[in-house]
């Protein structure tokens, strides 16, 4: 798996992120970030909470917005020009801790309202795309009903289908089963995994080893906003270098 | 709650009446029920013994005499040879035409309050926080006195306009704002003019349908037409055209002063306006407070993860957050529009002749009859309250969320 993991993985690079540096107010959120990642690969963001790590990929497609530095995805430089971030956010798809679908909108229309208003693909044409996507997330049958009928793993795997529906070339997962059931968080990690499998280029937020050990090609461990170590998954998991890495590693794998 | 698990038959005690869930909430029902019926019937027939007592009876014939007294402002034919209940329409009529203009103004005053005390401007936000927290924590009594006073006193009076040099002149020449009221120019429809006004109606519908066609055929195609200009032209263009094509049939009748007063044009008297504005103010604090809720209540995720799937803000207030939000302000709206349907009964105070006023009232003292005026007057806000309230659930079930 991690060899021919490793061989997806392009020169090409996908984003570039340099010196980047954030504030909220007096407090320094993100410090002197630099991080390069090539197209196809799969990077696993861990770290204690408050560290920074959700801040970080949300400056990717400038939901927050960062003070110093530069942060460059697919050649695009990031600026606060709207045109600009329009390009950046067609590019990049995100899934959130909480799913955040649409409540008032039935699971194909969430993934059909994007492609229709911003792509202006003709609904006939983007309902089959999302009908596309919701088969391989394996729920094409409840894309009439509304995301309060469905159970949470069911509605991340739908957010995650609504993000394949714009066509992105990166995807960023912010803690993706943090609000799920155990049992649930399998039916998630399977979906990611696939899409890993297909050579999707993914940044996880994420607390979930096992889905790191399997399909990450580079595990990134932040602490007080810096990225404190990044290794492959086998290194960082059975030698990590640095203290505060070796004492969280010990605190979430110890039970 | 009911245990279903097929317990052993037990014959029934009376104590069971209290005791066990199956009877104990009938019980009390059968009690409440006992108790209501009691009072009314005490109630009853405690008036019905009054009034033998005071040699008076229950009779709706007054409302077919002459009412005797003048309503200065009418939408309806009145005099005061009229009936009284003549006098009961023309004040159902002024009720309802200071609600219906109160609600449509409180409704855009509290709107673009509510919005702006979003704003990411400080001053902004901050003069409208000003404007709910002074207008809200007021009685809406006083805003209505306070503004009668302003227009009585501070406001020229007719005879100001006169003369060669007059103290105070009209605004635009077709304009007068006295302390008797404000006089604006009224339409005179010629002949033709109903073809004007048809077509004018034809075309807020065109402009209702071009916008469903150009949703349309962004759904078909993909297209997305312009809004704003195309909508624009077909409202206006048409109109002004057929207006000149008939050769100008509506024109404007101006004010203009004759002896002691204006007359011609349209009068909005002084109460009037004082009701309704102060109205309008006070609940539109109100309502800012409702839709700031509703907005605040669509959590940030949701915009969130609209913009991450590259949706402008503006596309995102209209078909992510507003959809949502409306639950929220619907249901609070409509008790608001119930409460000025029912403050505007305080027009008694600056002489607006609203039902409150004539029926419960004028006629109420020269007749003597008051349980029936005010039982016609509490039967008549009654309706109209559950009235509202009904058009407003139904919309408000119509924007509800699914979850089962």
């Amino acid at each position: 798996m991690a060899e021919t993991a490793q061989m997806q993985v392009s020169d090409e690079v996908a984003i570039r992120i340099n010196n980047m540096n954030k504030w909220y107010g007096a407090f320094h959120v993100l410090r002197d970030i630099n991080l390069t990642v090539h197209r196809g690969e799969r990077i696993v963001i861990c770290g204690p909470s408050g560290s920074g790590k959700s801040t970080l990929i949300r400056c990717i497609n400038a939901l927050e917005e960062h003070q110093k530095g530069s942060i460059e995805v697919d050649g695009t430089l990031l600026s606060s020009d709207l045109k600009n971030i329009d390009k950046i956010r067609s590019e990049v798809g995100m899934c959130f801790q909480h799913f955040n679908l649409f409540p008032h909108l039935t699971i194909l229309e969430n993934c059909t309202l994007a492609p229709i208003w911003v792509r202006k693909t003709p609904k006939k044409e983007a309902e089959e795309t999302a009908m596309h996507f919701l088969e391989k997330v394996k729920i094409p049958d409840q894309a009439n009903k509304y995301p309060g009928q469905l159970s949470g793993g069911q509605q991340q795997r739908v957010a995650i289908a609504r993000s394949l529906c714009m066509r992105p070339r990166i995807m960023l997962f912010d803690e993706p089963t943090s609000a799920l059931d155990p049992e649930m968080i399998k039916e998630v990690l399977d979906t990611m995994i696939e899409l890993a499998e297909e050579g999707m280029t993914m940044l996880c937020v994420t607390h979930e080893m096992g889905f790191a050990r399997q399909v990450a090609n580079r595990v990134i461990f932040m602490d007080e906003g810096q990225i404190v170590e990044q290794n492959e998954p086998e290194a960082f998991f059975n030698n990590p270098q640095s203290p505060r890495t070796q004492l969280f590693l010990s605190q979430i794998l110890g039970h | 709650m009911t245990t279903i698990s097929d317990p052993p038959q037990e014959s029934f005690r009376p104590s069971m009446l209290l005791s066990d869930t199956r009877y104990r909430s009938i019980t009390f029902q059968v009690i409440a029920l006992a108790l209501l019926l009691t009072a009314i019937w005490y109630l009853g027939s405690n008036l019905a013994a009054n009034l033998r007592a005071a040699g008076l009876n229950i009779s709706f014939q007054f409302l077919g005499n002459p009412a005797g007294y003048d309503i200065n402002q009418t939408l309806i034919p009145y005099t005061s040879q009229s009936t009284n209940l003549q006098a009961a329409w023309v004040g159902i009529i002024n009720t309802l035409l200071v609600s219906f203009l109160a609600c449509i103004t409180a409704t855009i005053f509290g709107v673009i309050a509510g919005v702006l005390r979003l704003s990411n401007n400080w001053l902004v936000r901050k003069l409208m926080a000003g404007y709910v927290e002074i207008f809200r924590n007021i009685p809406v009594l006083i805003w209505i006195l306070i503004i009668y006073t302003i227009m009585t006193a501070a406001m020229p009076a007719p005879s100001a306009f006169r003369g060669d040099d007059p103290a105070s002149s009209m605004m635009l020449g077709s304009f007068a704002f006295t302390n008797r009221g404000v006089y604006i120019p009224g339409p005179v429809m010629g002949p033709g003019s109903f073809i004007v006004v048809a077509t004018f109606v034809a075309s807020v519908i065109g402009v209702f349908a071009y916008r469903r066609y150009a949703t349309k055929l962004l759904y078909d195609t993909g297209r997305l037409l312009p809004m704003l200009w195309p909508s624009v032209a077909i409202l206006l263009v048409p109109t002004i055209v057929m207006f000149f094509i008939l050769g100008m049939p509506i024109g404007l009748d101006y004010p203009a002063l004759k002896g002691f007063n204006f007359q011609g044009g349209i009068q909005i008297g002084a109460p009037l306006i004082a009701l309704w504005f102060a109205l309008s103010i006070y609940t539109g604090a109100f309502i800012a407070e409702n839709v700031r809720a509703g907005i605040q209540a669509v959590s940030r995720g949701q915009t969130e993860a609209a913009a991450a799937l590259g949706l402008r803000s503006g596309r995102i207030m209209n078909l992510v957050v507003l959809p949502q939000a409306l639950r929220v302000i619907i249901p609070p709206l409509i008790s608001n529009y119930l409460n000025i349907t029912k403050n505007s009964s305080l027009a008694i105070l600056v002489g607006y002749a609203d039902i409150t006023a004539t029926l419960g009232g004028i006629t109420l003292n020269q007749t003597g009859r008051a349980i029936e005026c005010v039982v016609l007057l509490m039967l008549f806000y009654l309706v109209i309250s559950l009235g509202i309230s009904m058009v407003m659930n139904v919309y408000n079930n119509a924007t509800k969320l699914k979850e089962r």
